[in-house]
């Protein structure tokens, strides 16, 4: 028996011929944050099914808190809190009864609800809101109530599916922090993500998927070391592909996405005097980020 | 095998209770409202040609044909709101509203929520029906001792109806394909089980088809008992009516298995 929060190994899964998921191992350790990066498409929410049991996998095994998924799925579920893509709260429902009824599917009593109310809707913010229809909260407040839904049964492992999609940035900002506190009771978070940011700031270690294949797996800043490792230049303003040939010898690489020129460069300045007189242009000089080693994993222009 | 399935099939005899409820108190809110909806067609029904046609036809069967007929409203009250909470409103929280997708992330299994949801669309019916049964108890159309004989025949209709609807959402691939199910299946059903005239004036083909639908079963338990009348064959009929309750049972929660469990 694995003593990892979630083992997975060798999965794969196909719908219809296309293949979702292929040939996917990776581990998440207890109290880690582990990140699933990837473009729309590229099988992380067919991940977050299956290791919920909700969908099963055509190879491979999967072992969620100590059980055999799907076989068991349904006792590892006990140990699980699951955050989905969208919002699937009741509307009609009232913030404290949506946390009441949702307490009921994991065998809690009225009082067993009642009593870890208050410090939910603390941690969700939503103490004025706790008489509120779900369906008079906003965006952000419908997020930290679901987030909240999810630590009604006290979960070890949390499955965030894209927690912060379609939140404004002071959303997304208290999402995080939320999360951080959570890492820091001991929590161990799965997260998907396509949020670079997200995933630089919250997660100890990600998994790079594309085509349901991992095309990178390692901790956030070392990934950068490896795959960048090096400043980069944002060139806005002119034809990025007049400009390539101009500083190409000065740069170790360089790309081309949309109308800016990115180049991954050791000595800026060299680039920055080649185009001392270019006065139409604009330089932007940054440390590498995440976005940069996904997009020179995946290649530079989204695909979908 | 087993493990197959295991998902699809209720997990403990509890479970559905916390769906049940789930669908009570959101109905609470507006039960009123749903009330009056439920139960204004088949008063209206019942009253219409109940004194419009009882008028011209007399008596049937020797009894008055609203008494005759409150019988059989109350069989198709059931019918009509276990199947209508079953294709409109659970096929609403399981495609548009995810309600399931959410349930399925907790210990429960896609069984426990079938059966939950089959319980609380049973639960509308029985209420409808019971809410019928004593409207016409009161008006003098039926015995006052008839109302624990019919509640538990109105309460396996609800339950077989939903079974029967389940299966039809399970199919569905949106609320558009359900018209057929109402005006190819339910409505020629109504007229050929005996709920608005006596299955004898049907031609003999027909009867012998009529004899194998799940309402006649509903109406050949429910009439007799508001009547004060010995029911014939109540093995035959409760077990006809078991039998089209689980084996739709099992197919729905197979064929949902397919569609939200792939």
């Amino acid at each position: 028996m694995s003593t990892a929060a979630v083992d997975i190994f060798e999965v794969s899964k196909s719908y219809n011929d296309r293949v979702v998921v292929d040939a996917l191992s990776f581990t998440v350790s207890p109290g880690e944050c582990f990140g699933l990066l990837g473009p729309n498409g590229a099988g992380k929410s067919t991940l977050a099914r299956l290791i919920l049991g909700v969908a099963s996998p055509d190879a491979g095994k999967i072992c969620v808190l100590g059980e055999p998924v799907p076989a068991r799925a349904r006792l590892a579920r006990r140990g699980i809190g699951v955050v989905p893509q969208f919002d699937n709260l009741d509307l009609q429902l009232t913030v404290r009864e949506n946390l009441l009824v949702f307490g009921r599917y994991f065998a809690m009593s009225a009082t067993e609800v009642k009593a870890v109310t208050p410090s939910l809707l603390e941690f969700a913010r939503l103490e004025n809101k706790a008489d509120a229809r779900v369906a008079e909260l906003s965006g952000g407040m419908k997020r930290r109530l679901t987030l909240a839904r999810a630590l009604i049964n006290d979960p070890q492992l949390l499955v965030l599916d894209e927690p912060t999609t379609g939140l404004d940035p002071h959303g997304r900002h208290l999402i995080w922090e939320r999360l951080r506190s959570l890492l820091g009771r001991g929590k161990t978070i799965l997260l998907t993500t396509h949020f670079m940011e997200e995933a630089e700031r919250l997660c100890d270690r990600l998994c790079v998927l594309e085509h349901g294949r991992k095309i990178a797996e390692g901790r956030p800043h070392a990934l950068i070391e490896q795959q960048i490792g090096c400043q980069v230049i944002e060139i806005y303003g002119g034809n990025p592909h007049e400009l390539l040939p101009l500083v190409k010898p000065q740069v170790q690489r360089a790309e081309v996405s949309g109308e800016t020129l990115f180049c991954y460069v050791t000595d800026p300045e060299q680039v920055r005097l080649r185009l001392a007189n270019r006065t139409d242009l604009r330089l932007l000089q940054r440390p590498p980020n995440l976005e940069d080693v996904f997009l020179r994993l995946t290649g530079r222009e989204m695909k979908d | 095998m087993w493990q197959r399935f295991a998902p699809a099939l209720p997990a403990n005899p509890w479970n559905w209770i916390a769906v049940w409820r789930r669908n009570f108190l959101v109905w609470r809110k507006v039960a009123l409202a749903s009330i009056l909806g439920n139960l204004a067609e088949p008063m209206s029904s019942l009253f219409g040609l109940g004194f419009g046609l009882g008028m011209i036809i007399g008596g049937v069967e020797g009894t008055s044909y609203i008494s005759f007929l409150a019988a059989g409203m109350v069989a198709t009250s059931a019918m009509v709101s276990a199947t209508f909470e079953t294709i409109y409103a659970a096929y609403a929280r399981m495609q548009t509203n995810c309600t399931w997708e959410a349930v399925l992330c907790t210990p429960l299994t896609l069984g426990d929520i079938v059966l939950g949801e089959v319980a609380w669309a049973a639960s509308k019916a029985l209420l409808a029906g019971t809410a019928i049964t004593i409207v016409a108890v009161a008006l003098g159309y039926a015995e006052w001792s008839s109302i624990p004989y019919a509640l538990p025949a109105i309460a396996l209709t609800g339950v077989t109806f939903a079974s029967l609807a389940m299966v039809v959402s399970a199919l569905a691939p949106s609320h558009d394909y359900f018209i057929f199910y109402q005006s190819l299946i339910l409505t020629p059903m109504m007229y050929l089980s005996g709920t608005i005239f006596p299955m004898s004036q049907l031609p003999g083909p027909f009867q012998r088809i009529a004899a194998f639908l799940p309402l006649t079963h509903s109406v050949d338990l429910i009439r007799p008992a508001m009547l004060g009348r010995p029911v014939d064959s109540v093995g035959l009929h409760v077990g006809a009516l078991c039998i089209y309750a689980a084996f739709p049972f099992l197919v729905s929660a197979a064929l949902l298995r397919q569609r939200l469990m792939r």
